[in-house]
């Protein structure tokens, strides 16, 4: 388990699909990455003594996903009369006005006629309203289980050991939410690792750390927000819910995607049956909702890293960015599908999104100046297509490969050098779920051009992958697996904008034998500079 | 002389018309509450036809414009009571007696006569309005056989209606100093005035119809028991009669009459909703983002540039916008920023760095002053500082602080170990307890619930106090854990005993004449009242807050950007000051969470009107306090080793650089 990378497969591709050109020549060599990595021994080792050993493992059989359901707990007692006044209160209570009526039409007994039959008509009534609403937006006849593993960024959600993993973005401490519904927390410079559980803690979608701070970790939740406060210097393995600030909005769950701002006290939730986008406050626990016609909810959240435009994908075919200093929105309708997945660049000009049914990336570049609504700062006219992932064969010494297709998620390291592609795949198509990596560029212009795949262990695809915010030489990208196991796959380079003092010694990775010397020229896209 | 100018043209050139203008758009907003007040309450299922040309008749009419003039003027007039008693930093009543003190101030009492009367106005538009059997306040009427033709009866649902008018009218205006409905808070989050004023809009109407039911609640109670008087009054000023053949309203079975429920509960509606678009609409004009030039060239407009505006301290308003504007500057607009850090053009004096720092450092360490003021009150029981404290008292003066020096020489004397042995401090004791029915609370004492609080307090307030602690028990010896206790908790107190000059022997006594220190009612009350209201002393502590914690962010954010911006490094100069500056306050703010009473988690707030942000700036200013120092140690990251600061200051720095604060 604490081996490093030692399943994980770096397959170099040299041009993956010249989209451009619509020549399509492959040309691929594998390695092992252990190997790779032997091969230059003195950085290996510079790395592993910075790196510590954060690769964790967690079977699933050690994780049990308890069934518990709001009301189980009903069943271990004797059922006992109580007055329907009272469980009328316990219905408002638990379930709103539609908890109500039903209690109320299911004692027909105990009321008078009229106010059963009228319960009965106005809770046939709502039900016909709702399923019109939802026959709008069909997402909303799912269960909110089944939402979340739809809206999550996790490929397979609810058959996850791991559902959610977070870096710390400055220190090297990671987050990792379980499918038994706790979180615990790892860092290397401490023994302890802290567990978290919460009574509210249910079916964890994703989780964030705050910037700027050294102990808050957002939780979306079930039902609510749960931001804990982990004091790094706190021995206890078992914080308190007291720790934990419990945001709640009616109408707003399941949360499903959670975002900070980069550099304020502000935090955006998204649940896909809420029309609004809530920000809030969470010092002072307030929420301001921003609602808006249209999408039916939102989805997935994605603060860009400069702080100045939140992405806000909606489950239609329709997705908004939203500029953070008044906070008017700019909506992106006529796509394909829903907005899936988004990444921003790390100065914020360029985002980066996939669509769902579709294989390609799109891009859109925004010209930076703050303040000035979105509509009339000259904003992108439309998207453009960057990468094409299409299902391809390659030729390697093992045979032939599958890969591409529908793609789950982005992520983009914080130099923006590289740019990681989860391709959800097809196990039934015998194209297994694979992480395709970009080398990109972002100025003077914006290139992307590829760069290898990642793959696991024979059986096993990746489920949830992350860019690592603090690792010193290069791009470092956990990669969560369906088995249970976490992993880190480092890329080293020199950073083409700033070299790394750190670094400077060190040769790049003696990329693999056979290498084109016009590599660097095949590029996969390139923008235009008028 | 200058300052009064200077402070002139800002409320008359900007925060005038900004009422001017909220007003405006309530009077406009009122055209179409008033045509749906006009169709909710005429509202008829069966005839709907009927209903909707009745509606547009009534609309077009002559005298639906008068009383829609009526409506405009008592809107403008809510809209004036705004202007003049809106404030940016709320009053917190710290104990129950400062409280009444504020609910029967002159000036309050000028708002709740006023708010009265324009409650029976909009009332009588209602009445007006409704129709029917509300219409007027006399009808013609038969009384008697024996009587020559009709009199005049008074109708008495005209006057329900105008008399809760009448109370809705008071009780908003008493509810509105309870939770400081004229506070005016700022948000975090900038919105356009349409959006917010459209997301607020739900709350407002659901605000106003959840405050309508409450109030109409009350009033009917209060009709029912004593709705006689103003009916024989009004009876006999006006020369009605009463008429006998119709049951007078007092009765349940009267006043359960769906119909009048329904039409008192619009009316009320209708009215607290006018008046709350009104405030709501003033507080969205008047919190938007002014930008202060940040330097003028032409010298006539220097006294409207930031950095001389930021200084001032009137009117209020001003300071709270220009610090908003330095933090929104400092985050979003880099040509400005490079106008901060640029100097002067004959002589190269960074004058605008330094006036802003200088005013936010002032502001930030007067803060970190009032809270360890506060803790060293707090410490010795409001006893021994309350003199120093008193400068820093704002809002509440105890109304009968005179304290006979005997009286305050016994409560400074923490000495637990003269306390235990003394049996001639009976007499002393009691003589004393005499003069003491006035102790001294200052605004920031905790509640009385604490166990170090002062035993004669403690006496004092006994009905409220448990069994145990108050009976002769209690007396000193056999209550060693709390004077164990006392001296650990609060090491400060041991500083009084070096100023103050302890008798040999005081403290609680046992008291035998138990019948002749026993207070009088209504001195328990009054002390019982002068509690502490739990958290209010707290909250007015950072009852300003706003302010620093844009300064907070103001300053951490031009720090933060000076580490690329900045050319001639003027920042630097003042980054050691800047940083001690932020880790004394957040000593000083951590040790005031540590305090009882402090709670460590804001609490939810209620959906009403009254604006309760006030109560939650702490929490607000303690995050963004230690955002701040993350943000400058997370650009400035080893850099900082270099800073000059004291060693005690670099270690607390070395943990922030750890993110292990």
């Amino acid at each position: 388990m604490h081996h490093w990378t030692k399943y994980v497969r770096v397959v170099e591709i040299l041009r993956i699909v010249c989209l451009l050109q619509a020549s399509v020549v492959y040309e691929t060599f594998l390695t092992d990455a252990h190997l790779r990595f032997e091969a230059n021994l003195a950085t290996f080792y510079r790395i592993r003594k910075d790196s510590p050993a954060l690769n964790l493992y967690f079977p699933r059989e050690s994780l049990k996903p308890h069934s518990r359901q709001e009301s189980s707990s009903k069943s271990a007692f004797r059922d006992h009369c109580e007055t329907l006044y009272t469980r009328s209160a316990g219905a408002w209570r638990d379930a709103g006005l539609s908890g109500l009526l039903n209690e109320i039409a299911n004692s027909s007994a105990e009321v008078p006629k009229w106010l059963g039959v009228s319960s009965s008509c106005v809770l046939a009534l709502l039900r016909w309203v709702s399923s019109f609403h939802s026959s709008l937006f069909p997402h909303l006849t799912l269960s909110s289980e089944e939402m979340t593993a739809e809206f999550s960024q996790v490929l397979d959600w609810s058959d996850c050991a791991v559902r959610g993993f977070a870096w710390h973005p400055h220190t090297q401490k990671c987050a990792v939410a379980l499918s038994d519904d706790s979180i615990k927390i790892y860092n290397p410079k401490s023994a302890t690792t802290p567990t978290l559980k919460h009574r509210l803690q249910r079916s964890v979608a994703a989780l964030q750390w705050k910037p700027l701070c050294a102990s808050a970790l957002a939780v979306a939740c079930h039902n609510c927000l749960l931001v804990w406060h982990v004091d790094p210097t706190s021995l206890s393995t078992r914080p308190s819910s007291g720790c934990a600030q419990v945001l709640s909005h009616p109408g707003h769950s399941p949360v499903t995607s959670v975002a900070w701002s980069p550099n304020g006290p502000l935090l955006v939730s998204a649940s896909p049956r809420d029309t609004a986008l809530l920000v809030w406050d969470v010092a002072v626990e307030s929420c301001v909702p921003l609602h808006r016609v249209g999408g039916g909810g939102v989805t997935y959240l994605s603060w860009s890293p400069d702080g100045s435009r939140v992405l806000a994908a909606t489950p239609s075919s329709l997705f908004r960015v939203w500029e953070t200093r008044m906070w008017t929105c700019e909506r992106w309708p006529s796509l394909k599908g829903r907005c899936q997945s988004g990444c921003w660049s790390p100065d914020g000009s360029r985002l980066l999104f996939t669509v769902q049914g579709e294989t390609v990336i799109y891009a859109l570049t925004f010209t930076d100046n703050p303040g000035v609504p979105l509509m009339m700062s000259g904003g992108p006219k439309a998207a453009t297509v960057v990468a094409d992932l299409s299902e391809t064969t390659l030729n390697t010494p093992d045979g032939d490969i599958m890969v591409g297709g529908e793609i789950q998620s982005l992520a983009w390291d914080p130099r923006g050098e590289r740019l990681a592609v989860h391709v959800k795949g097809d196990a039934g198509a015998g194209r297994p779920a694979m992480i395709a990596v970009f080398k990109t560029q972002i100025s003077p212009a914006f290139k992307l051009l590829p760069c290898g795949f990642v793959q696991g262990e024979a059986g096993t695809e990746p489920r949830l992958m992350q860019f690592n915010p603090n690792y010193q030489h290069g791009a470092q990208l956990t990669v969560c697996w369906s088995n249970g196991k976490i992993t880190h796959v480092p890329f080293c380079f020199m950073s083409a904008g700033n070299p790394q003092p750190g670094l400077g010694g060190s040769p790049s990775f003696p990329l693999t034998q056979g290498r084109p010397a016009d590599y660097n020229n095949q590029t996969l896209y390139t923008e235009l500079i008028s | 002389m200058f300052s009064s100018d200077q402070s002139c043209w800002f409320v008359r050139k900007v925060i005038c018309w900004r009422a001017v203008a909220s007003m405006a758009w309530s009077v406009l907003l009122l055209l179409p509450t008033t045509a749906l007040f006009v169709l909710l309450s005429r509202f008829s299922l069966f005839h709907p036809i009927l209903w909707m040309s009745e509606c547009l008749s009534l609309l077009t009419s002559a005298s639906a414009i008068f009383s829609f003039i009526l409506l405009c003027g008592v809107v403008l007039m809510v809209g004036f009571f705004n202007l003049e008693y809106y404030t940016v930093v709320p009053s917190i009543a710290c104990s129950k007696i400062a409280l009444l003190g504020q609910v029967l101030h002159p000036r309050q009492f000028v708002h709740s006569l006023v708010h009265c009367i324009m409650g029976v106005v909009v009332a009588w538009c209602c009445a007006f309005t409704i129709g029917g059997r509300y219409r007027s306040l006399g009808h013609p009427c038969t009384q008697d056989e024996s009587s020559s033709g009709p009199e005049m009866c008074l109708n008495e649902y005209h006057l329900v209606l105008l008399l809760a008018g009448a109370f809705i009218g008071y009780s908003h205006s008493l509810v509105g100093v309870v939770y400081n409905m004229n506070y005016v808070s700022f948000h975090t989050m900038q919105q356009y005035k349409y959006l917010r004023f459209k997301g607020a809009l739900p709350l407002v109407v659901k605000a106003s119809a959840v405050q309508a039911l409450y109030c109409l609640r009350s009033f009917l109670l209060l009709y029912f028991f004593m709705g006689y008087a103003p009916r024989a009054w009004i009876c006999k000023t006006l020369d009605l009669s009463i008429n006998s053949s119709i049951h007078s309203l007092d009765s349940v079975s009267s006043l359960l009459d769906l119909s009048l429920l329904y039409h008192l509960w619009i009316s009320g509606t209708f009215l607290l909703l006018t008046w709350y678009i009104t405030v709501l609409l003033f507080r969205i004009f008047v919190t938007e983002v002014y930008s202060f030039p940040v330097q003028s060239t032409f010298t006539e407009d220097a006294h409207q540039c930031l950095p001389k505006v930021i200084t001032g301290t009137q009117p209020m308003i001003l300071k709270f916008l220009a610090l908003q504007d330095l933090a929104l500057l400092s985050q979003h607009s880099p040509s400005r920023r490079l106008e901060v850090f640029s100097l002067s053009q004959p002589g190269g004096h960074p004058h605008i760095w330094t006036a802003l720092s200088k005013e936010c450092l002032s502001l930030l360490s007067d803060l970190t002053e009032r809270l360890v003021a506060h803790h060293d009150t707090v410490a010795t029981n409001g006893r021994a500082k309350s003199q120093s404290t008193g400068s820093n008292k704002r809002s509440t003066t105890s109304s009968e602080g005179s304290v006979t020096s005997v009286g305050m020489e016994d409560m400074k004397t923490p000495r637990p170990s003269a306390l235990i042995r003394t049996p001639g401090s009976v007499f002393l004791r009691s003589s004393v307890g005499a003069g003491l029915r006035t102790p001294l609370t200052t605004p920031f004492t905790p509640d009385l619930d604490s166990p170090f609080s002062s035993p004669a307090l403690r006496r004092l307030t006994g009905p409220l106090e448990p069994q145990g602690a108050l009976s002769p028990g209690f007396s000193s010896i056999q209550s060693p854990h709390v004077m164990r206790r006392g001296p650990k908790l609060w090491s400060a107190s041991t500083d009084s005993q070096l100023n103050g000059s302890p008798p040999p022997s005081p403290g609680p006594a046992p008291s035998p004449s138990q019948a002749q220190l026993k207070p009088s009612f209504l001195v328990t009350f009054l002390q019982n009242r002068k509690d502490q209201l739990p958290e209010a002393s707290s909250q007015a502590l950072f009852a300003d807050s706003q302010v620093h914690i844009w300064a907070l962010q103001g300053l951490s954010h031009l720090v933060a950007a000076s580490f690329s911006e900045d050319q001639y490094g003027i920042v630097q100069t003042t980054l050691p000051t800047i940083l001690s500056t932020l880790l004394l306050l957040q000593e000083a703010v951590d040790r005031h969470f540590k305090l009882p009473h402090t709670s460590s988690k804001p609490g939810h707030c209620s959906c009403s009107m009254g604006d309760d942000s006030y109560k939650t700036l702490r929490f607000a200013l303690r995050s963004t306090l230690k955002t701040a120092v993350y943000r400058i140690t997370a650009t400035f990251g080893g850099h900082l080793h270099a800073v000059q600061m004291s060693a005690e200051h670099r270690k607390r720095l070395q943990h922030f650089l750890e993110y292990k604060e």
